[in-house]
């Protein structure tokens, strides 16, 4: 790869207590600039665990975190990323406009620039005239596209996304989905995408790393080679369904499937349910 | 847009709400009013005509004297000549308001502070706090005189080593309450926190006193109505003349033939209380903004 990566993770390795539950084993992966990236498996894979580590809001046992050039925990600090979580996490003390400005003012933006900036991402995610609301007032969708705007408004070149749509209905999600490749196209950033839902990480990603449970590993990595930008047509293509066939094939090679009974194989084919 | 519109339709039938709301609230506080008035009266009937006797307790006119007869009390003069007695109580509420007042305020600054230091330190956490909990079995009128020789042999004034005694009884919740608080924000807002490297002032300020904002205004209505107290039983061995304690003390020694002052004094003392718990209430509606569900 000629460009330098973004996110660079060279036998990343956490085990949790002394001795006990490996989370994550031998993670060896590298993001280039403009990638988007989905983390798929069961739960217990470690997917989550993996982003807290490319964030630095958790240490790995082993191995080198490099981010945009530096150890992850300089990256932090010099604010390389933003990031999402299933759940808004909004403060309903705060309107909408100063949720997004949040960052901006932990980096001692002036308040001229902070609201400008403010309404250039209200735009972005569509909730232009919104910014006086309260959390509360918007719904789940509109909130988790707030929560969105506060993770890009410093316009970080790298976005962390925990199951940002996991708590939303199935209609709503498929719309976050088409505005956030427009988002991304838009920002250029970087992406790393956290799902348990196989569509949504094809349709999304260029690149979707399977992961296996216990410990936590690689299972393997497919080549979204689906045509930008995309749209509702792109999951009625017979290439979609051949790609979320040979992630779900992966998906079960690593055990994802068996190990974890009857619960996960609901879990996905009702995420897949999407198609 | 349709959303915006929603919003606003919804803040204009909440003010009709809110009319409604506070006539209905008016009509049962005037029941509740009733109620109690009929039970003190019943009680009273009921007790004179057996004769109850509880040990040396008898129901009688001097022990419950008549509501109407305390209420009208409030406007007769205090004395022969003298002013009505409800303009020297209201005058006694008012010095013993400030006393709560500024007590409260210095408690509360001090229980906050004590509460985030403590939140901020396990070891200072572990070190103080059964010191902390240990001030508040000691009986405030075993620690008033003290406070009030202290700062008085350094020519503090009567009335602020009231205020001080009453900072006595409001800080503890507040301390405590702090210091859970605190620790009451979401994980993950925690994290996103952390992800802006912030420092931990900014997270303090920005983040966990917002947080423990419900936890504080909880602490606030006990402490309002202890500053109160602490106000109150602070003034008898502070020997400060202008406050309601004096009013009761005075009042007390005339109870064989005027017992109805006394209780027209107590419901002074109570009314200063409910009014100091009401700002605290209301302070909260202005302060904490939340989802309607969030707010108790």
């Amino acid at each position: 790869m000629s460009p330098e990566p973004v996110v660079s993770l060279r036998q990343v390795s956490k085990e949790f207590g002394q001795g006990g539950v490996v989370a994550l084993q031998d993670i060896d992966l590298e993001l280039a600039p403009g990638e988007f990236v989905s983390l798929i498996g069961p739960s217990g894979c470690g997917k989550s665990t993996l982003l807290r580590i490319i964030g630095d809001l958790i240490e790995p046992t082993r191995g080198d975190v490099v981010v945009n050039g530096k150890p992850a925990h300089q990256a932090r600090l010099d604010r390389d990323y933003g990031i999402v979580f299933q759940d808004a996490v909004l403060f309903d003390w705060r309107t909408v406009a100063k949720n997004i400005s949040l960052p901006l003012e932990m980096m001692g933006w002036n308040r001229g620039k902070r609201a400008e900036r403010v309404r250039e991402m209200l735009d972005l995610v569509e909730l232009t005239g919104f910014g006086d609301h309260h959390p509360w007032q918007l719904s789940g969708g509109m909130q988790q596209r707030v929560a969105i705007a506060r993770a890009l408004a410093f316009h970080p070149p790298l976005l962390l996304m925990d199951e940002p749509f996991g708590a939303l209905d199935e209609m709503t999600r498929e719309r976050l989905n088409l505005e956030l490749l427009r988002i991304w196209e838009a920002s250029g950033s970087t992406v790393v995408f956290v799902t348990h839902s196989i569509a949504e990480a094809v349709f999304l990603s260029t690149r979707v790393v399977v992961m296996s449970p216990r410990p936590g590993r690689i299972a393997g990595i497919v080549d979204i080679d689906l045509p930008q930008p995309r749209g509702i047509e792109t999951r009625e293509q017979p290439r979609f369904a051949e790609l979320v066939r040979d992630v779900r094939r992966r998906l079960r090679a690593g055990g994802g499937f068996e190990q974890e009974g009857d619960t996960l194989e609901e879990e996905l084919i009702v995420a897949e349910e999407g198609l | 847009m349709s959303v915006a519109a929603t919003a606003r339709e919804t803040r204009a039938a909440s003010a009709g709400d809110w009319a409604l709301r506070g006539a209905r609230q008016a009509l049962v506080l005037l029941g509740v009013l009733a109620g109690l008035w009929a039970l003190w009266e019943a009680f009273k009937w009921v007790g004179e005509a057996t004769e109850l006797r509880i040990r040396a307790f008898q129901v009688n006119d001097r022990t419950f004297p008549h509501l109407h007869e305390i209420v009208a009390s409030l406007f007769e003069p205090s004395r022969r000549g003298g002013p009505m007695l409800i303009e020297v109580l209201l005058d006694a509420a008012l010095f013993t308001a400030r006393e709560a007042a500024a007590g409260f305020a210095l408690g509360a600054l001090v229980g906050f502070t004590i509460g985030t230091v403590l939140a901020h330190s396990r070891l200072l956490q572990r070190g103080f706090l059964p010191y902390i909990v240990a001030s508040q079995t000691v009986p405030i009128l075993a620690i008033a005189p003290m406070v009030v020789v202290w700062l008085g042999s350094r020519g503090i004034a009567g009335w602020m080593s009231v205020a001080v005694i009453a900072a006595y009884l409001t800080f503890f919740p507040v301390a405590i309450n702090t210091l859970r608080g605190l620790h009451a924000a979401d994980p993950r807002a925690l994290e996103l926190m952390r992800s802006y490297a912030a420092g931990t002032w900014s997270v303090l300020w920005k983040l966990r006193v917002h947080a423990a904002m419900p936890f504080l205004f909880a602490a606030f209505k006990i402490s309002a109505t202890a500053s109160v107290v602490g106000a109150i039983i602070g003034e008898l061995p502070a020997g400060v003349p202008d406050g309601l304690g004096t009013a009761i003390l005075n009042f007390n020694q005339y109870y064989a033939t005027a017992p109805e002052r006394l209780w027209a004094t107590n419901l002074v003392a109570a009314a200063v209380g409910i009014v100091f718990f009401l700002i605290v209430v209301i302070a909260e509606k202005l302060v904490v903004r939340r989802a309607p569900e969030h707010v108790a």
